[in-house]
């Protein structure tokens, strides 16, 4: 390394970069961070417990957990899809829809809760075709799942899309050359590959889905034991200035986005095994 | 799905989109870029297409009512505000731990990636709740702020600080792959030729990494504006004094001030649309430069 070779005359000098990056992360991360183990702390491990497993809560790791996984799944479906439309066919507007995947990413969660809530409202756009049969999309569970879908869409595809791209055509030709069909080829030569990144986006976009709040605010009801989320209640816990409750329950979605963290750079090295 | 078994095969150079589609190949593509799109119509083009239809429903001049609102305003002041101080801490933050990862190799070096990283990974409200938990009232700071009379929850600081907490990662994150890919070369040539760290930085470094810089600076400034959750908890929402333009827009919508809920949506809305457009122009730019390095 270059680096090294430069090191012993650099040594006394103040290494700036080090110090902000060290000193930004400690003020703006870690001691915030801290402060809410900290203040977990100070309850028993048992009272901890009972907060953090309360009717209340259990129900809220319910819908939001279970809507996730549900929004997760469903884009893990149409984000392949659409990478592979967008990757391997030409239309006219492919470049506009491949930008347009990047929209959730950019428009503010507010102007998102509210536009969803009105199209799917029973009397909106996409709302009033269902309506006459009997099935509400917003202000409930579908409604979290409408918004969470909405929020986590791009993951897959921009993970998907770099892979798909660098994929080697000769071994599609080979498969076909060996006499293989479309099909065959699809799910035993090009499929396997994707699995990785695939499931990269669906945990990314299942971790996104956990933690929102602003679109899903709006468009659900949030009424504790049917569409309430977990971040809402930590939300209206602090409302109620029950601190404490509002801390054992952050520090429980601080723990599980850590541990999704784990799980996504295990399916990165996994992926990176393909790649090279 | 029929499946044709001569399949007509691309040799040499011929891309698969180029080449001739037999029937039941091209049922497949217009199936499947149909489904495709409709998916997207779905979650994004018509919840989008709402925004600007219900902001203009009842004509261009109710629309524009929403500018005589004095706590519109002041939301977008706020707004603008809180962009104006994120994006130079979260650019210088950014530009310095692009080159801590980037240009040294040491213990510790893929969990400080995975730390820059974390403010993605924690829900909004969680972020706010830190800083309540901190800087509130009866926070751990609480007692020492209210002794040098400096409120920071449920007022302007506290807006600002959990802006920057969520938009803490983009610069880095945009900036780390590009110092990587340049390398290094350029900046030891100058080095021999007797330039100072900052001559380096400002003549080498930054005009190589500048469209991802401005990528990064892009995202941070989109998300600083639209950020709703952790600014939610920690600013009381109080109009005219602590509420940006997405809390403006809640509480209209909960009030049934629809016209003005849309309108200023369309406004947030306008700021993603500009976010995209001016990515897929960095994007040609970045590539254009990659090609001449």
């Amino acid at each position: 390394m270059t680096l090294a070779q430069n090191l012993p005359k650099r040594r006394f000098k103040f290494p700036f970069a080090w110090v902000v990056t060290w000193a930004y992360l400690l003020v703006m991360l870690l001691i915030p961070i801290g402060a809410m183990l900290l203040k977990a702390a100070t309850s028993s491990p048992q009272e901890f417990w009972e907060k953090a497993t309360s009717d209340i809560a259990l129900s809220a790791y319910d819908v939001t957990f279970v809507t996730a996984l549900y929004a997760a799944i469903v884009n893990g479906f149409f984000g392949t899809l659409l990478a592979w439309v967008l990757v391997r066919y030409e239309f006219p507007g492919r470049k506009i829809v491949d930008a347009a995947v990047d929209l959730p990413f950019a428009l503010p969660t507010a102007v998102a809760g509210i536009t969803l809530a009105t199209v799917y409202a029973p009397n909106g756009w996409i709302g009033q075709l269902v309506e006459p049969l009997g099935i509400q999309l917003a202000f409930n569970r579908t409604g979290v799942f409408i918004a969470m879908v909405f929020i986590s869409l791009p993951f897959v595809v921009r993970t998907l899309q770099p892979v798909l791209q660098e994929m080697e055509k000769e071994l599609e030709e080979a498969s076909h050359c060996l006499g293989a069909t479309n099909w065959q080829t699809f799910w035993r030569v090009q499929f396997p590959p994707l699995i990785p990144p695939i499931l990269t986006g669906i945990v990314l976009g299942f971790s996104r889905s956990v933690g929102e709040f602003g679109s899903v605010v709006i468009i659900a009801s949030n009424i504790p034991f049917q569409d309430l989320i977990a971040p809402i209640l930590i939300f209206q816990r602090l409302e109620e200035y029950d601190y404490v409750g509002a801390t054992v329950i952050g520090t429980v979605l601080l723990l599980i986005s850590l541990i999704l963290i784990l799980i996504i750079n295990f399916l990165q090295r996994w992926g990176q095994k393909y790649v090279g | 799905m029929s499946v044709d078994p001569v399949v007509e095969i691309g040799f040499g150079n011929e891309r698969s989109n180029t080449r001739k589609l037999n029937t039941g190949e091209f049922l497949v593509k217009w199936g499947l870029i149909s489904i495709a799109v409709s998916y997207l119509g779905l979650v994004l083009f018509f919840p989008v297409l709402n925004v600007v239809y219900v902001a203009f429903a009842k004509g261009i001049e109710p629309a524009l009512e929403v500018f005589k609102n004095q706590d519109f305003f002041s939301a977008a002041q706020l707004t603008l505000l809180v962009a104006v101080v994120s994006i130079p801490l979260n650019t210088v933050f950014g530009l310095c731990a692009a080159w801590v990862i980037a240009r040294n190799r040491f213990r510790g070096r893929t969990l400080l990636i995975s730390i820059i990283d974390l403010p993605f990974s924690i829900s909004p409200v969680v972020a706010g709740l830190m800083i309540v938990l901190l800087y509130g009232k009866n926070g751990w700071f609480g007692p020492f702020l209210e002794q040098i009379n400096l409120q920071i929850v449920f007022a302007i600081p506290g807006v600002v600080l959990a802006s920057t907490f969520v938009t803490m990662p983009f610069v880095a994150r945009e900036v780390i792959p590009i110092l990587e890919e340049v390398g290094t070369s350029e900046e030891e040539s100058a080095r021999t030729l007797g330039a100072n760290d900052w001559q380096i930085f400002s003549r080498i470094t930054v005009p190589n990494i500048r469209w991802g810089l401005l990528y990064g600076v892009l995202l941070t400034n989109a998300r600083a504006m639209g950020e709703f959750g952790a600014v939610s908890v920690v600013s009381g929402s109080l109009a005219g004094k602590t509420q940006t333009l997405p809390l403006f827009i809640e509480e209209a919508y909960k009030n049934y001030q629809s016209q003005e809920a849309f309108t200023a949506s369309l406004i947030l809305g306008l700021l993603a649309l500009v976010t995209l457009v001016l990515k897929e122009i960095l994007e040609r730019f970045g590539h254009t430069s990659q090609i001449k390095v």
